[in-house]
């Protein structure tokens, strides 16, 4: 699949964006975060931002951004949609969690409350946008098990950084966020492992023969194509990567992505509160230039049925 | 409404039936498909590029050529390749914006252009590949089925078929109710044993191909052309050989 850069960096950025929100929204209420609502206001504010950011480089790669409105319609049916709406439902409680965290100047019932809507609604809307993949039977790459864990635990994980670096800043509260990281990037670097053995291993479903039923009079070989040029079909959908290449790119996206940042973090425990902050910031943009290039290679490295009829690989 | 509404048994449902077994890859089929919809429903339909280096553009029906089985048995097959109309179509659910929908009275998968915002998930929702997504436009195009031929009043009847059916040269391609049992097309399905394409994905396509026949006649195997040792045929043939070979 042709990996649109506007698709990753939304996916990328605003995934960062909701697991902060998450994080926040569940750590701040119980004080395993910092209580000051000030660390509340950045937190929230530059989650938002993320989040923002990712959904307007979406609405950018629309051929018909004006007409983004109308896709909240059909929630009944499509992912898309929910994603849109659970994006827009992310806004009020987030809102309304800093306004109760203001009010009281510290964490209380309020704002433990509109804490665990915001979270939920960015866990939501995360969970959407992998689902989105995770619903396209005709990419095997995306529609398995592995997908929805994979971006659940990069949310958390990119989320858990950002979290622990604004700790950092307020120089309060930084345990509980680092140690999460640690965790979340540790089970991410697993998930990631787990889905490329399994995209590696696990053959398509549908063959050449499937695809023309032909298979009823033998082996299947394609002779000519309909046309002689690239169409939107083999751009869109058949886009390839060489192998070594995807390897390489596996390689630097776990290293800068994952093992880097955990052991930054790690070594943010033993260190004085200014080398530790900027241990913070340079692994939370470790791992979003690693989860970038992770989710570069989630596009790139998919394939689609359609080539079959090509006679390529799906 | 991307939601699916629920279909009846017996409940009309529009499509082809392509004969894999006449279709002689002339692609007329694709061109008339062309010429018809860039002035229809979905057109006009974009080229790029048409008298470039690099033609290339939205067609709505692409013919492929395969070659089935192998040695002596193999043959070779031509497979056009257009919207299955799908009972199952993914292509709809997935659409945020309601633009693209299945009919309820006749099962035609359609794109309401007023309302795509080319967001192109319903292209990747496609197994087929039957959608193309129109640059100039911004929306994506697919097949209608030609709902501007197939109802036209104006048109006299025997016209009111779509324009890939009308053009056959070979009569490969056949337009009726698949779900009406009893139709001629149905009947046509039953009797050639017609299948679904990749029906491990689910979609449930209404359009159905009908296999290539098996062949009744065997030509026999052609003989390596014999050249008598030491005639002057085989002399000047060797000759040759080594000439060339210097």
């Amino acid at each position: 699949m042709s990996p649109a850069l506007s698709v990753i960096f939304f996916t990328t950025v605003s995934g960062a964006g909701y697991g902060l929100l998450m994080l926040t929204g569940l750590l701040a209420p119980f004080r395993l975060a910092p209580a000051s609502p000030w660390f509340g206001l950045a937190a929230v504010l530059f989650a938002l931002a993320l989040a923002s950011a990712g959904l307007v480089s979406s609405t950018l790669h629309l051929s018909h951004p004006e007409r983004a409105w109308r896709a909240v319609s059909q929630w009944r049916s499509s992912w898309l949609s929910r994603e849109g709406l659970a994006a827009l439902l992310t806004y009020p409680p987030a809102f309304a969690f800093l306004a109760a965290w203001f009010r009281a100047g510290r964490p209380d019932a309020a704002m433990a409350a509109c804490g665990v809507l915001a979270a939920a609604a960015a866990l939501g809307t995360v969970f959407c946008t992998a689902m989105i993949y995770a619903s396209l039977r005709p990419v095997r790459q995306w529609s398995n098990a592995a997908v929805v864990p994979n971006f659940l635990l990069l949310a958390g994980f990119s989320g858990a950084l950002w979290l622990c670096f604004l700790a950092r800043v307020f120089h309060a509260g930084w345990v509980v966020p680092s140690a999460l990281a640690m965790l979340f990037g540790s089970a991410g670097l697993a998930g990631k492992l787990a889905y490329w053995r399994l995209i590696d291993q696990r053959p398509g479903e549908s063959t050449i023969e499937t695809a023309t039923g032909l298979g009823r009079l033998g082996r299947v070989r394609a002779l000519d194509p309909p046309h002689t040029e690239e169409n939107y079909l083999l751009r869109e959908m058949g886009f390839r990567i060489a192998r070594k290449h995807a390897s390489r790119l596996r390689a630097l996206a776990l290293l800068v992505g994952f093992a880097l940042p955990v052991v930054l973090i790690a070594a943010g425990f033993a260190l004085p509160a200014v080398p530790a902050l900027v241990l913070a910031i340079v692994a939370a943009v470790a791992a979003l230039v690693g989860i970038f290039v992770e989710r570069w290679l989630f596009f790139a490295e998919a394939t689609h049925t359609v080539v079959l009829y090509y006679g390529r690989a799906a | 409404m991307t939601s699916l509404a629920a279909r009846e048994p017996g409940a009309k449902k529009l499509g082809l039936v392509i004969d894999l077994d006449t279709c002689v890859g002339c692609h007329a089929c694709a061109v008339a498909c062309k010429e018809w919809n860039t002035g229809g429903h979905p057109g006009p339909l974009a080229d790029y590029d048409p008298y470039g280096r690099h033609p290339d553009g939205v067609w709505l029906n692409r013919v492929h050529t395969y070659e089935a089985g192998q040695g002596a048995a193999g043959r070779t097959v031509h497979f056009p390749r257009s919207c299955l109309h799908c009972d199952e179509p993914a292509c709809v659910s997935v659409c945020p914006t309601g633009a693209s929908y299945k009919r309820a009275e006749d099962g035609i998968v359609l794109v309401n252009a007023d309302l795509c915002i080319g967001c192109k998930l319903c292209s990747w929702a496609c197994p087929y590949g039957a959608r193309e997504f129109d640059e100039d436009d911004g929306v994506m195009k697919k097949c209608t089925l030609c709902i501007d031929r197939i109802y036209n009043e104006t048109l006299p009847e025997a016209e009111r078929v779509p324009a890939c059916v009308a053009v056959c040269p070979a009569h490969a391609r056949h337009f009726g109710d698949l779900g009406d049992p009893t139709s001629e097309i149905s009947r046509l399905v039953q009797s050639r044993g017609g299948f679904d394409l990749m029906p491990e994905m689910g979609y449930r396509p209404v359009n159905k191909y009908l296999p290539p026949r098996q062949s009744t006649c065997s030509a026999p195997a052609l003989a390596e052309p014999e050249v008598p040792a030491g005639s002057a045929a085989e002399r000047l043939l060797g000759w040759l050989d080594r000439a060339l070979s210097r």
